[in-house]
């Protein structure tokens, strides 16, 4: 942590927005991968390709700098968000409102909430592929844990298909701010394309929301 | 018997100040750190000298009144800075800009300043650009320049509608520099309280701590005053709200010569007056001249209906129109000096033609302008002016024409200086807007920035040393002297008296007065019976004040009020030697117009003969009345003419 | 108009501050909010009441004294002006207006709504500046400057200092200030041989100082009286991710 607070701001911002950018690659395979299911009753294409994710050995290796890149954001984004508390020792007694961009207002909360649902996240799915007992399935291509039944079976109750969505939803707004506002901490700024930064920030977390959100929709609704 | 010398070196004009440098006495290196200089004020003038000082290797001591030196009032300042640069290749050169400022001034200014003045306005532009100040360019990546009133060539350097305040935070920046360096040392929030005369010599300044309250003393070898002017003495004016004169006062009250405290300068396109509890006025930039027309109607009727808002002056037809200022002085037209634009508005107005509710006012039409070149223009030129302007008064520029008005603006008035910036108390140097300086009886617009920097960067460093260099031997002071506890001493009474008093009335009431007193008497125009009537309305004002002013507080605590107090205190005073200068003064020039002197079609008429000098007053002991100096102004190297601007 | 102001007193640095409602009749629209101060001023002055202690000097927007928190806005409730400038037609009649100093722990309360802002000064001093010495420089016009680059440096150089970046910002952050300067010199060639060590030294100076991190809420340039864009917040952290890169070993 000693180190952590030495960083000048700017550093900071520039670590905490490369790591970001870095798990908004995570978040696509993740979102690739998760699709498999609906498009495969079978669930075939899901259980290899989580199988492949499980057993790759460059993939393995790679699980551990995303969780390092999960932990630097989640400390700096702490650390920061700390400073900035202190930074106002007496509040205003009428609360501002200029933010240009809304969702930067409630990124240690939508990033707090997020980490909540990553650890339930974590614990049903990680924990039990990793070192609990799954069902196998058998398939003409081979013979895989039934990763996917597990999904189906957690999609059918409701109470933890809204707490899922609502989670996603909640990343979306991150999301949403983090793009646009990585670019601005790197100093990629420019007349022509930030605009186009902006706009493809909001899509890409609209794509990623929409994509994550239809997979308990459809599976609870099916 | 002090003696007024003004230690012109000798030579022709334009080798004087060449031959000064090369003959001055200069300070060692190693001797310069034993020096301590104090700088009073952090606009152009006292950042400029305080920073070069530093450099230099002085020990300097800066204060300023503000929480930060960059809120001096220098920031104000739109228009722009000459210089003799002649970029525009129209025919400038140094003699121009010198000749144009002493006829600009009319004939009351001394040559050999005004020359060094110009000599220097190059090296102004050149220091500035180094330290980053982003002067406005052409496509080519060049200066670009615009012409300015007084002038017929294009001189003015400029920064959008914020000249001042870059070049302010030029100075300011260079001033940081030495601030982080250690070389001068900066006190914010201090407001001058006496300066202490130890030997026949300035040593030291007494100061009050804002925050605190606390009374301070601090001495060294030097003290230059670069606080300002005093157009406040007018309670409505364009300067800023602490902008005072109590410094130069103060100095005056113990022994420097104040000169020609009467000249005034009234800016010709402000904001009229609005509402009774107006605090100030907001100057629109005099650039705003170069393409809008003055206009004011012809007949009384249309004026008339006008005031009651029954006619819109976009509804008058052309014809109906009076463009007074190129219907009188056709060559110079709308680019008359501010003197003789703001004279002629009121002349008009008097005359039952002004507009606006009050009938304060005149038309400043853009509506040609922006046929001609195209809305995108003006804005690019003027948005943030108009933008301001509708701010304030809630009406478009772009569609109906501005209304102004003149207001005060400057005070060419000021501590009396010789050749080297120095007063009559050795020691004790004024720069800037403080010292009576270079702009005679009226400055010519984009003058005033570049006379405080020329003082600060250019002028000060080498005479400062000059004082200097006898003084090596002197060891530094110590606060201790008798000299010092007087002055604390009578300090303290003063603020005691103020806040015992605990009459009726607050300390704005008696400024408002003593401004309309001034602006009525005082004024654009003024005559002797006015004059000798705001004598005695002063003095029975200022008698009052002692008995019935209310300052509320106490001394050792932020108390906006009694700082008021203080000042109005000295304005009471400065007033009276206003009106007294402006009475001996028997003759119009410049910004001084005298009712019974002017030429049959109603302009300024000089006196040569017999007013061809500086008057310098000297104070000789409380309500008594101060003795008159005088300071000849020979001009060997130009003739002089009765202004022109036909 | 008649209007209650709610405004925070605070007798000093150390005093405990408390809200306080005051009732003012008979305002003008005409007036300037400041003058609006005044009145409340003088009739506390007739009252024996001690006057509301505010930053003010230059009234016409550009000295940056003035330094109102007036209903959750820094300068109020207009766009592009400081507190001087706004005028009492932007609001109603009978409203209740909050009036709070700005907020931040580098810019201390001093009384009432006055704050210390020397914070700025001394990020200043640790680099905003060109080092160059008074005299001996070359004509001015010995560097052309792309008029593109100049008019960019002016935008950023219109920052007058007031503080109103830090009053918006969640975070008390003075990003937009401390761009601004480095910025405005980035731009221009006499600046850029310093570029690498003022960034370095002026940012240090700000985190030391105990700004707030900048998120990038951009509530500092809606508020800035000048109007200042965060596009110069992005030009700094370029220049300090440049400058940290390629600086050698200490």
């Amino acid at each position: 942590m000693g180190k952590t607070l030495q960083y000048s701001s700017i550093t900071k911002k520039i670590i905490m927005s490369l790591a970001g950018l870095f798990l908004t690659s995570f978040l696509v395979v993740h979102l690739i991968i998760n699709l498999l299911i609906l498009f495969d009753d079978s669930r075939e294409l899901f259980n290899q390709a989580a199988h492949f994710m499980a057993t790759n050995p460059l993939i393995q290796i790679f699980q551990w700098v995303l969780f390092a890149g999960f932990i630097i954001h989640i400390i700096f984004g702490v650390v920061l968000q700390i400073q900035n508390w202190l930074a106002r020792p007496v509040r205003y007694e009428k609360k501002g409102s200029s933010e240009q961009s809304y969702f930067s207002k409630f990124m240690i909360h939508t990033g707090a909430i997020v980490l909540i649902f990553l650890v339930i996240h974590f614990v049903n799915f990680f924990v039990k592929a990793k070192f609990g007992h799954i069902e196998s399935i058998s398939y003409a291509s081979g013979t895989y844990e039934d990763l996917g039944w597990l999904i189906v079976e957690l999609f059918k109750d409701g109470a933890y298909v809204v707490f899922y969505v609502v989670a996603i939803l909640l990343l979306g707004f991150h999301l949403d701010h983090g793009f646009q506002s990585a670019f601005q901490s790197l100093g990629l700024q420019h007349s022509r394309y930030t605009p186009f930064i902006k706009l493809a920030g909001t899509l890409f977390s609209a794509l990623i929301t929409l994509g994550f959100i239809a997979i308990p929709l459809v599976i609870y609704f099916s | 018997m002090v003696k007024l010398e003004a230690k012109v070196p000798k030579g022709p004009l334009a080798e004087k100040w060449t031959n000064y440098k090369a003959h001055q006495n200069l300070v060692n290196p190693s001797n310069k750190r034993k020096l301590d200089i104090i700088v009073v004020g952090t606009g152009l003038a006292g950042a400029s000298a305080a920073a070069s000082f530093g450099e230099l290797g002085f020990n300097v001591k800066v204060f300023c009144i503000h929480d930060s030196p960059r809120r001096a009032h220098s920031i104000a300042a739109q228009g722009g800075i000459n210089a003799a640069k002649n970029y525009p290749n129209d025919g400038d050169s140094i003699y121009r800009l010198f000749y144009d400022t002493i006829k600009g001034g009319d004939y009351r200014a001394r040559e050999s300043n005004v020359y060094r003045l110009a000599e220097v306005s190059n090296n102004i532009i050149d220091q500035c650009v180094a330290q980053g100040v982003p002067f406005a360019r052409e496509y080519g990546g060049l200066l670009d320049n615009r012409s300015f009133g007084g002038a017929q060539v294009s001189r003015t350097f400029y920064a959008r509608g914020q000249t001042g305040q870059q070049l302010l935070l030029g100075a300011y920046s260079a001033l940081s520099k030495e601030v982080g360096k250690g070389s001068v040392q900066l006190y914010t929030r201090r407001d001058l309280m006496d300066i202490v005369v130890v030997d026949g010599r300035a040593r030291g300044v007494i100061m009050r701590d804002i925050i605190s309250g606390k009374i301070e003393k601090y001495a060294a070898h030097a003290v230059v005053l670069a606080t300002g002017g005093y157009g406040n003495v007018f309670f409505l004016s364009t300067n800023a709200m602490a902008s005072n004169g109590s410094a130069i006062w103060k100095a005056y009250r113990k022994g420097a010569f104040f000169g020609n405290p009467s000249f005034t300068q009234i800016h010709p396109t402000c904001i009229p007056v609005h509402g009774d509890y107006q605090s100030k006025l907001t100057l629109m930039s005099e650039s705003l001249r170069n393409d809008g027309r003055i206009w004011v109607p012809k007949s009384l009727e249309d004026a008339e209906k006008i005031r009651k808002g029954q006619l819109k002056p976009v509804q008058l037809p052309e014809e109906a129109r009076d463009y007074y200022l190129e219907r009188r002085y056709p060559a110079f037209g709308n680019l008359v000096p501010r003197d003789v634009a703001s004279r002629a508005a009121k002349e008009r107005c008097d005359a039952g033609h002004g507009v606006g509710s009050t009938g304060l006012a005149v038309y400043l039409d853009f509506a040609d302008s922006i046929k001609r070149l195209g809305k995108h223009v003006i804005e690019a030129r003027y948005g943030n002016l108009f933008q301001m302007y509708e701010k304030i008064t809630d009406e478009n520029p772009y569609e109906t024409p501005m209304m102004i008005y003149p207001a005060v603006h400057y005070t060419m008035g000021g501590i009396w200086v010789d050749y080297e910036l120095q007063t009559t108390i050795p020691g004790l140097f004024a720069a800037g807007e403080a010292n009576f300086s270079d702009h005679g009886a009226n400055r010519l617009g984009a003058s005033a920035l570049m006379q405080g920097l020329s003082d600060g960067y250019f002028v000060l460093p080498y005479t400062m040393q000059n004082y200097l260099a006898d003084q090596i031997g002197v060891p530094r002071f110590k606060t201790d002297a008798p000299e010092f506890e007087q002055a604390e001493k009578e300090t303290r009474e003063r603020i005691n008296k103020l806040l015992s008093i605990n009459g009726s009335s607050t300390v704005d009431t008696y400024h408002r007065k003593l401004g309309f007193i001034m602006w009525d008497y005082v004024g654009m125009a003024r005559n002797k019976e006015g004059l000798q009537k705001a004598i005695a309305m002063i003095q029975e004002l200022r008698a009052d004040f002692w008995k019935n002013v209310k300052v509320t507080g106490t001394s050792e605590q932020v108390n906006p009020e009694l700082e008021k107090a203080l000042r109005v205190a000295d304005f009471l005073e400065l007033g009276e030697l206003m009106a007294r200068d402006a009475l001996i003064r028997e003759e119009s020039c410049g910004g001084h117009f005298r009712e019974e002197y002017q030429t049959p079609e109603g302009e300024a008429l000089r006196n040569d003969t017999e007013f061809n000098f500086v008057a310098a007053w000297e104070f000789t002991g409380e309500n008594k009345e101060p003795a008159l100096h005088k300071e000849p102004l020979v001009f060997e190297f130009i003739e002089v003419k009765q202004r022109n601007y036909k | 108009m008649d209007l209650t102001l709610r405004i925070w007193r605070q007798a000093s640095a150390d005093a405990k501050g408390k809200f306080v409602n005051y009732q003012v009749k008979g305002i003008s629209e005409e007036a300037s909010f400041l003058e609006m101060l005044d009145v409340l001023n003088e009739s506390l002055v007739m009252k024996n009441e001690e006057p509301v202690a505010f930053d003010h000097d230059c009234r016409e927007g550009i000295c940056g004294a003035c330094s109102l928190y007036i209903n959750g806005r820094p300068h109020g409730p207009d766009k592009g002006i400081t507190t001087c400038q706004m005028h009492m037609r932007n609001f109603k009649n009978g409203e209740t207006i909050v009036i709070e100093p700005w907020r931040a722990k580098p810019f201390p309360v001093i009384k009432d709504l006055m704050v210390d802002r020397s914070a700025f000064d001394e990020i200043i001093q640790a680099g905003g500046f060109i080092s160059v010495r008074t005299g001996g420089i070359p004509d001015a016009n010995a560097i052309p400057i792309p008029k593109l680059n100049a008019d960019l440096a002016m935008d950023a150089a219109a920052c007058i200092g007031c503080g109103a970046c830090v009053a918006a910002c969640k975070n008390a952050s003075a990003m937009l200030f401390v761009a601004a300067k480095v910025s405005q010199f980035a731009l221009l060639p006499q600046g850029r041989l310093e570029a690498s060590e003022r960034v370095r030294n002026m940012v240090g100076k700000m985190d030391e100082l105990g700004f707030g991190n900048c998120t990038n809420t951009y509530a500092c340039e809606a508020e800035c009286p000048k109007e200042i864009s965060v596009t110069h917040i992005a030009r700094m952290n370029r220049e300090y991710l440049v400058a940290k890169v390629t600086a050698p070993k200490e």
